[in-house]
């Protein structure tokens, strides 16, 4: 059974489109077949991510008004056979979207495809909403600060009360949260939310901590997702993410300063 | 939403229909003297009239029903609308006058004790004791209705509305709203805002076992953040008035 996970968090910049490409990608490369769409209509920026922007001829808008069918949309990863990609329209804005077009591109996809991963815009807005609409997962993505925790909060609330399921009064949708541009040194000099601040606060199952890092910034700039950078720390990280949503139980790292080999369990003092 | 999904995709609804609360203010006759209620609602405009010009008007003629007094509806409306009041409802009418008033235009609303007149109302032992039966046979009933319980965190921007008492076994987050008509139970953390007896019940209280709230009230009475110790964090409290003044004492 397919299921759609939206990459979401309320507030802007805190790596909601590295996420997506990120997961996306390791979900495909552990041989699931996976889709990717960009719900960012008027500020596209996944296909940039994922290093396929030359590629766009058709987008989600052109499928949904009928002018192309979803096969001549999707563009196949160059990395990974079992992963693509629907991009965003540029021209347009949120309100090319409609619910009904979106849930029949949903349809559509579920029917070919293990995981379809919604890379939501930032806000609660039009875009936002139907993102999330039809999720079966949600990825919360946190920075570790107060108003980022907040807008995360606020959008729990709306996946609690406005998505599909909810209205439908079916099981909830599982809610996970991801804390990224994290930095246990700066959490150490009292400048950051801790994980713990956080869990607080949110009181939510924690994904993973992806620790702020070169490698992401690098890894956007030359369109490779960073998970395909297995050295790198935020890399490694989104492969934790990725084992771990997938049922594997694996500590978890990049919390303490000293990112011990050893791993050490999150909440262990 | 998808219920229209056999019309073309560029449908987009021109109207749909919502339900709002208006507070409009309510003429209650005492008297069914036309003369007496024209003079003294005009000395009332005059002294606000910008306040009551085309406002709109509710009139409750319960009292005079009551005592067997009729008035003329024609006339009392006349009254109203030339004093630039506008009348949208009767309240407490009988039947001869609730036809009027629609006849004229003026739509007929139920009173809470709408229905007492048709009720008979002098019937002896026999009924009063069916009456005791179906009373005590509703009364757990309303209170299963009346008392809501929330399993899930309630999240900052969300809004829950109790008619009874409110549960709540998960926190409140910052930036949440969360209301009872009666008493306020929050076993989790207490972040956002908490208010009981909003329709005026002085004896609601708030318990909670980790009160850090933006604002607690009760029955109006409120008090911010700012106004609370810090002592009261993972401390179980519980807050009632007294004298007005809200009180936030350990659950003992």
């Amino acid at each position: 059974m397919a299921r759609i996970i939206v990459v979401t968090s309320g507030k802007g910049g805190v790596g909601k489109t590295t996420t997506s490409a990120a997961i996306a990608m390791g979900l495909a490369k552990k041989g699931h077949k996976t889709a990717v769409i960009d719900f960012d209509v008027g500020l596209r920026n996944l296909d940039l991510i994922m290093g396929c922007e030359r590629r766009v001829v058709y987008d989600f808008v052109n499928v949904i008004n009928g002018e192309a069918s979803l096969n001549q949309a999707l563009i196949r990863d160059k990395n990974c056979d079992q992963l693509y990609i629907l991009p965003a329209s540029q021209t347009r804005d949120k309100d090319a979207l409609t619910q009904e077009g979106v849930g029949k591109i949903l349809n559509d996809l579920k029917k070919d495809f293990k995981y379809i991963v919604c890379d939501s815009p930032a806000g609660i807005e039009k875009g936002a909403h139907l993102a999330m609409y039809f999720a079966d997962d949600a990825f919360i993505v946190t920075n570790p600060e107060v108003s980022s925790v907040r807008d995360s909060d606020r959008m729990l609330g709306i996946l609690a009360s406005k998505s599909r399921r909810a209205e439908q009064n079916e099981e909830p949708i599982k809610e996970y949260l991801l804390l990224t541009r994290y930095s246990p040194e700066r959490v150490k000099l009292g400048e950051m939310l801790s994980v713990d601040d956080v869990q607080e606060i949110l009181s939510l199952h924690l994904l993973g901590v992806i620790p702020e890092s070169k490698s992401v910034l690098n890894a956007s700039n030359s369109g490779v997702p960073v998970i395909l950078d297995e050295k790198s720390d935020a890399g490694q990280a989104y492969s934790d993410i990725i084992a771990r949503y997938l049922g594997e139980d694996k500590p978890h790292r990049f919390i303490d300063e000293k990112k011990g080999l050893f791993g050490k369990f999150f909440g262990g003092k | 939403m998808s219920t229209d999904s056999q019309q073309s995709t560029n449908y987009t609804p021109s109207l749909e229909f919502k339900s709002s609360t208006f507070s409009v203010p309510v003429l209650v006759l005492a008297s069914n003297d036309v003369t007496d209620i024209e003079q003294q609602l005009q000395d009332k405009v005059r002294l606000a009239p910008e306040f009551f010009r085309n406002s709109p008007l509710v009139f409750d003629l319960e009292e005079l029903n009551k005592h067997d007094l009729d008035i003329d509806i024609d006339q009392l409306t006349k009254i109203i609308r030339s004093l630039d009041l506008l009348p949208i409802g009767i309240r407490g009418g009988n039947t001869v006058q609730n036809k009027r008033a629609l006849e004229l235009g003026i739509p007929v609303h139920s009173g809470h004790t709408g229905a007492a007149p048709v009720r008979p109302k002098k019937e002896k032992p026999v009924t009063a004791k069916e009456e005791t039966v179906t009373a005590s046979k509703l009364e757990p009933q309303t209170e299963i209705i009346t008392s809501t319980l929330i399993t899930q965190p309630i999240r900052s921007g969300q809004r829950i509305y109790a008619k009874g008492d409110l549960i709540v076994l998960a926190q409140v987050s910052a930036g949440a709203e969360i209301m009872a008509e009666g008493n306020i139970h929050v076993y989790g953390s207490l972040r956002g805002r908490a208010l009981a007896g909003v329709q005026g019940n002085t004896e609601a209280r708030i318990f909670c076992s980790d009160l850090q709230a933006e604002l607690i009230s009760i029955a109006g009475t409120y008090k911010l953040s700012e106004d609370l110790n810090e002592a009261t964090h993972n401390n179980p409290v519980q807050i009632y008035l007294q004298n007005n003044t809200l009180i936030i004492k350990d659950t003992v």
